[in-house]
């Protein structure tokens, strides 16, 4: 007998993390809708089967949780058993010997305190409180609920024009968003379920990229009524295209000369070049939008004006002044906020940062954007400063990746502290405070707290601000709109309230937000300004979906786009992410599962031919 | 056309077919469970899972096209292997209390597991347990939680065809199952008690509440004297479940039968439906002539579905209802007046009994609003099912039965009587006597044919004393909705207008016989109506003797203060539940 062996997994135990992998992303995977009373009941079962038998509160009480549990969904149970399960949970939490036990526990009290009235009315009727809805999942998480499994069969049958008219039936921003979207989308996928979500973003800049120019969309008749529309942003164009659509007569403001809002002014032209964001816009104004640019509501134009002038008027300014960092030396030269950078740009005030060390602070995509901006405006060296972990930030992981690979700095777990200057009233450096990342707080992110170091100054020319935006309110509030902590109240149905004629969506309601968003803010006001108009359109599309492939495919690896992020990218606007290819495309769009047609979608909810 | 191979038979069908409709198609039956074609294509049963070359996975037959050159296996090893294994994990859920159910032998899933040679279940059985398994005894629709196999066919029927929602998916996971939709229990929902759920069911997971042993308690009762009426639908459909020809299957030979189960007097619904007739026509053209129907039609009020339809969802338009009461109403009513007093007897000995082809009939003579001092005018409705389930109690045979003549006086009817029982009938009678009136004469009794056919809207303008009467008939609730949405928008305009809840009419009423292999059989039961029509010397209400005599002796003219009395209702005098 050796006195020590090597140790290797054994076949079983090797089996089993593989299956503890699938379950991981099968739980991320759940659709919306799921009953949460019995979703704890089977996380709790899971939690018991992990217990190594040693204590009391673990061994029998997970299983009796489980068992009380069990008689609330069998309506077998009183509101007394409730009392019981929290009780129960409390006491394991409070004596379980190991995170086994007193985690397991606090997931029961978690739900048991959260979502208590779903527990009773299993008690008193039997049944769930949320229903039984199990909607197709990328469509329900698409803010604007676009037709996706729809769009993925037209291309995999290479009918492109077809999948970009279905698109536009619920976003008419299908290039923009093919390039620039989150897509909130691939998050609950199924086909996480088997391997990864389909790469519906990169599938979407296929069809855009291969799509010829659509032809102009039938038009109801004219309405006689007219819509004023204060932004021509995504959500105002939004809702400007639908209208339009519907027949009545949409006139949009814009305070900047061309239209697009923060896709035109915000986000760099690596990400989303001009001409395919104006292939949007411009299949947007064939609906016969009227246009006027360069005007500013409040400064050109009262907004009383509009509001008299026009049936229905669509608030949609966006979100574009910048929030201040509240240091000392912010106001040394040089200076800048991230959004006004951004803009400038866009109007063609391109600053030159040829041999110049930027600093940029803030850890979402704005401040990405500014950080590879900077870059490739020629800095010398571009660091961005961000007081929380790398992983806490809340830009895109491969923006982030992306920024490392152009060669910039970040410098996580350092906030800033002031800025110091120079005997010009220059930027001359960045200082920052080292951080400790610590508890977490009521966000459920763990929070930096400051660390037991010293300051650390970071040489530079220039600090870029992105931490955040405000909105520009004032000029509207006399007409009776009101604000709630910068942003501009209004309810679910874009409507304001007290102002009769007057509705208002997108980043100014929502604070910034992302642009599928702000489409969905417009489709929703578009929809209910026509009822406040006293009409009832209805948009649709003529377009046929293939039907469902018989079975699925085996497990497929997820085609990502190619990223052409490198050193040396000073001075090149060029679009960093490369499409698909035919053959790529075809592939990814065979891994849809097709949840229009398999599982609830062909019962309930799988297609929505109408909004 | 497409060509592929099913169990090595080459099949040919056009392009879009399924591949069940190939294999029927070609001779072949793949046993299938929740598939109801054009309403539920949902997949849900896995029990039509054929082995398709080439495919992963079991393809399931109901809802899958053909594709050229596919090879298809519907007796593979794995495709026998999935289809048992899967109808026994539907038996594990599903009370297998054969011997107590309704729909033994008429049970699409008991069918299956028999060809499967099932005999037992290597799994656990799992039924709803405590409260979660209970369902109110009162209400004329029983849900049988226990049976209901979760194929969604009720909550389809009703959305797609009858649009009105009632049911839904419940509960969650393993516990999911078929309830009232929004968390409503039935007596609190807006249920027009069509009974179409009931009539696409495969099990018996619905069933109406059953009422014959109240029936049977009643022919018991020396003191009682039970007069039965047979609506006009239910000859046309009762002789299914004994194998009788449609034409065998006569109201004579059921006569024989309700004798020999101990009823004293035997009528006919359609005396009640030529009585109607003289109201509701009459009525019609009284409103018609005053120019009360101008923006609104008349709506026919003899389907009691309709009525709760109309009431539940567009309240406001209650009083556009024919105040004239139905048929199954009327009955009663003369019945425990006129031929009480014939009989020499208090209405109270009386126990009136009612066959019909429906559910909401059960409600419907369980209104308050359909009772005088003496009690209910109409005791007891019977489904035509539970008569058939009243024959066969008595090992009654009917094909062995005489055929014998209807009491008088109340069984004389005419052909106009008969065809209430199907979709355009009830507007066609009317017409055939308003144009008697209006013109003294009797027209052409096939002149109004145009509103026969079809479960869909169909409007005609008929020209009667050069007056012209718009009128639409539809049947199917949600044809009814979609109807009423014009009405209302504005869009279509008519004076008389007949709606019926059931497809087809009473002959597709949820009471009706079910067919196992879902077969919709409001066609061919409608067309034996027309027959009778045609068949029977008097073809026009106004002629009815019997209804004349009645006129003559105590009701004087219709629309007389007695006949207002007895024979219209106020519609407004109850409310659905939800409101």
């Amino acid at each position: 007998m050796s006195r020590l062996s090597i140790e290797t997994p054994d076949r079983a135990q090797t089996v089993l993390n593989g299956l503890n992998r699938d379950m991981e992303r099968r739980i991320n995977a759940s659709q919306p809708g799921l009953c949460p009373v019995d979703m704890s009941l089977n996380f709790l079962r899971l939690c018991h089967a992990q217990t190594c038998g040693k204590c009391v509160p673990c061994r029998v009480g997970l299983g009796q949780l489980s068992v009380l549990i069990e008689r609330v969904l069998d309506r077998a149970a009183s509101l007394e058993d409730i009392d019981l399960i929290e009780n129960t949970a409390q006491v394991i939490a409070d004596s379980a010997d190991c995170a086994i036990g007193y985690e397991a526990a606090h997931m029961v009290l978690r739900g048991v305190r959260g979502f208590r009235e779903d527990y009773e009315e299993h008690v008193l009727h039997g049944r769930c409180i949320c229903g039984l809805s199990h909607p197709v999942p990328c469509v329900s998480t698409c803010p604007a609920h676009v037709d996706i499994p729809g769009y993925v069969a037209l291309i995999h049958d290479g009918r492109y024009e077809d999948a970009v008219r279905l698109i536009r039936k619920d976003n008419p921003f299908p290039a923009a968003c093919a390039y620039v979207c989150e897509h909130p989308c691939e998050g609950q996928c199924r086909r996480r379920m088997v391997d990864d979500a389909v790469n519906i973003c990169g599938l979407k800049r296929f069809a855009v990229d291969q799509a010829r120019p659509a032809s102009v969309e039938r038009k109801a008749e004219s309405t006689g009524k007219t819509v004023g529309i204060i932004g021509g942003g995504p959500g105002g164009l939004t809702a400007a295209y639908y209208l339009s659509l519907m027949g009545h007569q949409v006139t949009v403001y814009e305070q900047r000369p061309k239209l697009g809002g923060m896709l035109r002014y915000g986000i760099p032209d690596y990400r989303l070049p001009q001409d395919v964001l104006d292939r949007d816009i411009d299949h947007i104004l064939t609906a016969g939008v009227k246009v006027h640019t360069g005007v500013s509501i409040g400064k050109d134009l009262s907004i009383e004006n509009i509001c008299g002038s026009f049936d229905a008027v669509y608030i949609a300014i966006g979100a574009h002044n910048d929030k201040k960092l509240g240091l000392e030396g912010e106001d040394a030269e040089n200076v800048i906020s991230a959004v006004a950078l951004l803009r400038g740009i866009g109007e063609g005030d391109v600053p030159d940062f040829t041999g110049k060390r930027v600093c940029i602070v803030g850890g979402g995509n704005v401040s990405m954007d500014a950080t590879r901006t900077a870059l490739r405006l020629g800095a010398e060296q571009v660091t961005c400063v961000y007081r929380r972990r790398v992983e806490d930030m809340t830009a895109l992981s491969e923006e982030i990746e992306e920024a490392m690979a152009e060669g910039c700095q970040i410098l996580p777990l350092q906030a800033p502290a002031r800025i110091e200057a120079d005997q010009n009233g220059r930027v001359a450096a960045l200082w920052t405070r080292p951080q400790l990342i610590g508890s977490y707080g009521q966000d459920g992110r763990p929070r930096p707290v400051d660390a037991r170091e010293k300051e650390f100054r970071i040489p530079c020319d220039y600090v870029i601000v992105a931490i955040g935006q405000a909105i520009e309110s004032q000029a509207f509030e006399r007409v009776g709109v009101t604000t709630r902590r910068g942003a501009i109240e209004a309810d679910h149905t874009s409507s304001v309230p007290g102002v009769d004629n007057v509705f208002a969506g997108g980043d100014a309601v929502s604070g910034p937000a992302t642009v599928i968003r702000a489409v969905a803010a417009g489709k929703v006001a578009a929809a209910n300004i026509d009822n406040y108009l006293g009409f009832d359109h209805k948009v649709s599309c003529d377009v046929d979906i293939p039907p469902a492939h018989f079975t699925n495919t085996p497990p497929c690896g997820r085609v990502n786009l190619k990223s052409h992020a490198k050193p040396g990218c000073q001075g090149d606007f060029s679009l960093v992410t490369e499409g698909m290819s035919q053959e790529e495309a075809h592939q990814e769009s065979g891994r849809c599962l097709r949840c229009d047609h398999f599982g609830f979608g062909i019962f309930k909810g799988g297609r929505n031919t109408e909004w | 056309m497409v060509s592929l191979r099913i169990d090595n038979r080459s099949v040919q069908v056009p392009e879009g077919a399924t591949i069940l409709e190939a294999a029927q198609s070609a001779g072949i039956h793949i046993p299938h469970l929740c598939y109801l074609k054009g309403v539920n294509e949902i997949a849900a049963c896995r029990v039509c899972c054929v082995e398709v070359e080439g495919e992963r996975a079991m393809v399931t037959a109901c809802n899958s096209p053909v594709r050229e050159g596919m090879v298809v296996h519907t007796n593979s090893p794995k495709a026998r292997r999935t289809r048992r294994i899967n109808v026994e994990l539907i038996l594990s859920q599903h009370d297998c209390k054969c011997a107590t159910c309704v729909r033994s032998g008429n049970c699409q899933l008991q069918a299956i597991a028999n060809d499967l040679g099932i005999l037992s279940v290597p799994y656990e059985t799992q039924l709803p347990k405590g409260l979660r398994g209970a369902w109110t005894t009162t209400f004329p629709l029983y849900h049988d939680y226990n049976k209901c196999i979760k194929c969604m066919r009720c909550i389809q029927v009703c959305d797609k065809v009858q649009s009105l929602n009632i049911w839904d998916v419940a509960g969650t996971g393993g516990r999911t199952t078929v309830d009232v939709s929004n968390n409503r229990v039935i007596k609190d929902s807006d249920c027009a008690l069509c009974g179409q759920c009931i009539t696409h069911c495969p099990v018996g997971g619905l069933r109406e509440r059953d009422d014959t042993q109240k029936a049977f308690s009643a022919l018991a009762d020396p003191d009682r004297i039970t007069v039965v009426q047979v609506a006009p639908a239910v000859r046309a459909a009762w002789g299914e479940y004994f194998g009788l020809k449609r034409e065998d299957a006569t109201m004579e030979r059921m006569a024989a039968c309700l004798r020999r189960l101990g009823f004293d007097y035997v009528f006919d619904t359609n005396f009640s439906a030529d009585l109607t007739i003289m109201e509701e026509g009459n009525e019609f053209l009284h409103r018609f002539k005053s120019g009360g129907l101008t923006r609104w039609p008349m709506f026919t009020s003899c389907c009691p579905g309709w009525v709760r339809f109309l009431k539940g969802q567009y309240p406001e338009l209650t009083g556009q209802l024919s105040t004239a009461k139905s048929p199954q109403q009327m009955f009663g009513s003369v019945t425990k007046s006129w031929f009480a007093q014939k009989l020499g007897v208090e209405p109270e000995k009386i126990f009136c009994v009612s066959v019909m082809p429906c559910v909401a009939k059960k409600a419907e003579c369980e209104l308050p609003t359909m009772a005088a001092e003496h009690g209910p005018d109409v005791d007891l409705a019977l489904t035509t099912r539970e008569l058939v389930r009243m024959i066969r109690a008595d090992k009654l045979e009917p094909a062995s039965m005489p055929e014998e003549p209807l009491d008088d006086p109340m069984g004389t009817h005419t052909g106009a009587g008969v065809i209430f029982g199907a979709t355009g009938g009830v507007m066609e009678a009317a017409l055939r006597t308003a144009a008697y009136v209006l013109t003294g004469e009797n027209p052409d009794p096939d002149a109004f044919a145009d509103v026969r056919t079809g479960p869909d809207l169909r409007e005609v303008t008929y020209e009667i004393a050069g007056i012209p009467v718009r009128c639409a008939v539809v049947s199917g609730l949600g044809s009814a909705r979609e109807l009423v949405e014009q009405l209302k928008a504005g869009k279509a305009h008519y004076d008389f207008v007949e709606v019926m809840a059931c497809p087809g009419g009473c002959v597709g009423g949820g009471g009706q016989p079910i067919s196992v292999e879902d077969e919709e059989r409001y066609g061919v039961r409608g067309e034996r109506l027309y027959a009778l029509d045609k068949a029977n010397p008097m073809r026009f209400s106004h002629e009815n003797p019997a209804v004349q005599t009645l006129y003559d002796e105590f009701l004087g003219a219709p629309l007389s203060e007695k006949a207002e009395h007895l024979l219209h209702t106020d519609h407004r005098a109850w409310s659905m539940p939800d409101q």
